[in-house]
């Protein structure tokens, strides 16, 4: 299965925010969309890190006025990426190793979307489901 | 507080589709309790089942019997089918506005990815998908023509259909007697001149998509030799690196290519060579604009930071001589009038199955869609269960919320006037089970597992319909 199997069944819609944006507005899109992580475009556009609940927790636990400061400040600037064709086992794997839950998903510089743990997860377990369903049914069909 | 999902005045469903994705968005519907829903099925050819009848290779016979499941839904009383009905040439989107509260469209993937390389529309080049609808008789692609006479044949890519393709083109006579291919493929197969079948991957053997059982039968085949060349068998030091992570299906299909690189050649009339880390650059051709040739590139794969491993050109080429070729890179998805279409991933513009408004993101009320026209092609017949549940929930959560269309003609019996009046001839499940039963029997004389209809005008004499 492919990345781009997640991408499909979301929409269009992209969490973004600017490095110069507060945190708490931040905060406010995490909460809006439910989500946990959000992607950050500099002017052009371009990737300029991922600020994840768990960047935002790390800092509120060492400095005390953190909410008013820039995103640029607590995102993470070093992202790892993955193309639409890659393989979602082998992004698992490195997202389970390296510890991480979001990953951007890029072509060519452009940005395509976002896909988290979570629905790698699902997708694998729906993967499983269905193999294990066809399974069933080849097996009872021949009793 | 609306009424919709009550006894008397039920949540009325079109489903446009009679795939598996169809199938399993109404069987989770119908394991809703506390709402009653009716459902009616449209299809554009007057048998359902999709991919499973006009996809699913015809030795393969096990996997077919899921419509045994399908069968049982169908006799649910909140069930009907519309077949021989088409979206947007019989009836509309508003038609079905009009007479539902929800629209889920199923309508799957049918075309194949293009290639980009030169050459790729010569004479002789072909979508797989297309040989596959003919050898299963679909209507549309029956009168399709393919170069049989041609010696040697390439298959670029090594999924599920290029898999399908390369063994019917190796089955001998008395294989394909077994199954229920379409007569006429039956008998041009039976004659066709070619020796040579190769499949070409553009990865190695531990990236391979095809499952272990898969891998087994094409080296099973009773008239054609398999070859692996065993420098390709050899995995390269990422690849083997990648091991630890691996499943038990890569391990099993590595053991199964490495013992094929190991046989000797029996001396059956064909072989099949399955090639690895090879990419067509370039397809060939005469004067008269028909494929002679193909130029491969040897790849080397490199691994990218999220982990796959990817393929890269290197220095190295050949030049394969081939009559014949087959591209099988993936389905992809047909857009429907009327209906959102995202461009880059082939499939309706969805959120969990929810159709969305191209401009403003949000959900368009009513509208749905599951299966291979909402994720793209993946998976195994069995993987659309549960995203056909996915979007069932979501339907069934805007039920609860009261977010249904409100349809001027909600009853049954408007619906049924509806299609008598745009499509006369339509076909009921009763007809379908009647063609079934027709095509079974015919089989049966034959020793085979069923005699398609193949022609929507036979189906519909057979029927007593015009």
């Amino acid at each position: 299965m492919k990345v781009s199997t997640i991408l499909a069944t979301k929409g269009n819609k992209l969490v973004t925010i600017a490095p110069e944006q507060p945190i708490h507005e931040a905060v406010a899109l995490l909460d809006q969309y439910n989500i946990g992580a959000l992607i950050v475009l500099d002017e052009a556009g371009t990737l300029a890190g991922i600020l994840s609940e768990r960047d935002i927790v790390r800092q509120l636990n060492k400095q005390d006025n953190l909410l008013p400061q820039p995103v640029k400040n607590v995102m993470t600037a070093k992202v790892i990426t993955c193309l639409p064709q890659d393989d979602l086992m082998s992004v698992a794997n490195v997202m389970t190793e390296r510890r991480f839950r979001h990953m951007p998903v890029m072509e060519e510089g452009k940005l395509l979307g976002m896909i988290s743990i979570g629905d790698v997860l699902k997708a694998q377990r729906d993967s499983y489901k269905g193999q294990i369903d066809t399974l069933e049914t080849q097996i009872l069909a021949t009793e | 507080m609306s009424d919709v999902g009550s006894e008397t005045n039920p949540l009325r469903v079109a489903i446009v589709g009679a795939g598996p994705a169809g199938f399993y968005t109404a069987e989770r519907l119908f394991k809703e309790k506390n709402s009653h829903i009716t459902v009616d099925m449209y299809d554009r050819l007057p048998t359902p089942f999709g991919l499973v009848r006009n996809g699913v290779a015809p030795d393969h016979q096990k996997i077919k019997s899921v419509t045994k499941v399908f069968d049982r839904l169908a006799n649910k009383p909140q069930f009907r089918f519309f077949g021989n009905v088409e979206l947007g040439t019989d009836i509309t989107v508003e038609d079905l506005r009009q007479h539902y509260h929800q629209i889920v469209y199923t309508t799957g993937a049918q075309t194949d990815r293009s290639l980009d390389i030169p050459g790729i529309d010569l004479k002789n080049s072909h979508p797989a998908t297309e040989f596959v609808a003919w050898y299963n008789g679909h209507p549309d692609f029956r009168d399709y023509e393919f170069d049989l006479s041609q010696e040697s044949v390439a298959v670029i890519g090594i999924g599920n259909v290029a898999v399908d393709v390369a063994r019917i083109l190796c089955r001998t006579r008395e294989e394909l007697m077994e199954t229920d291919i379409a007569d006429y493929a039956l008998e041009q197969l039976s004659q066709s001149n070619v020796k040579e079948v190769y499949m070409l991957g553009r990865r190695g053997p531990a990236q391979a998509a095809f499952t272990p059982p898969e891998a087994k039968e094409l080296g099973e085949l009773k008239g054609a030799d398999t070859i692996v060349l065993p420098e390709e068998a050899e995995l390269d030091p990422l690849s083997q690196a990648s091991l630890a992570d691996a499943d038990r299906g890569t391990m099993r299909n590595i053991e199964i290519i490495k013992e094929l690189s190991e046989r000797e050649l029996t001396g059956k009339p064909k072989q099949l060579t399955i090639r690895f880390l090879v990419s067509p650059t370039e397809l060939i051709g005469n004067d008269a604009g028909e494929v002679v040739a193909m130029k491969l590139v040897k790849n080397e794969l490199y691994q990218t930071e999220s982990g796959t491993m990817r393929p890269r050109p290197t220095e190295n080429f050949e030049e394969i001589p081939v009559g014949l070729v087959f591209r099988s890179i993936g389905y992809r998805g047909v857009p429907i009038p009327d209906v959102p279409f995202h461009e880059r991933w082939g499939v309706i513009l969805n959120e969990k199955g929810r159709v969305l408004n191209a401009v403003s993101n949000e959900p368009v009320l009513g509208e749905y869609t599951a299966g291979w026209i909402k994720r793209g092609p993946s998976g195994v017949i069995g993987t659309n269960k549960p995203d056909a549940a996915e979007t069932a929930e979501c339907m069934l959560a805007d039920l609860a919320a009261g977010k249904v269309l409100s349809p001027a003609h909600p009853e049954l019996d408007a619906a049924t006037k509806l299609v008598q009046e745009k499509k006369p001839n339509y076909v009921s499940y009763e007809d379908w089970l009647k063609l079934n039963e027709l095509e079974t029997a015919a089989g049966e004389a034959q020793g085979r597992p069923r005699i398609k209809f193949t022609k929507v005008v036979d189906m519909l004499a057979a029927l007593g319909k015009q």
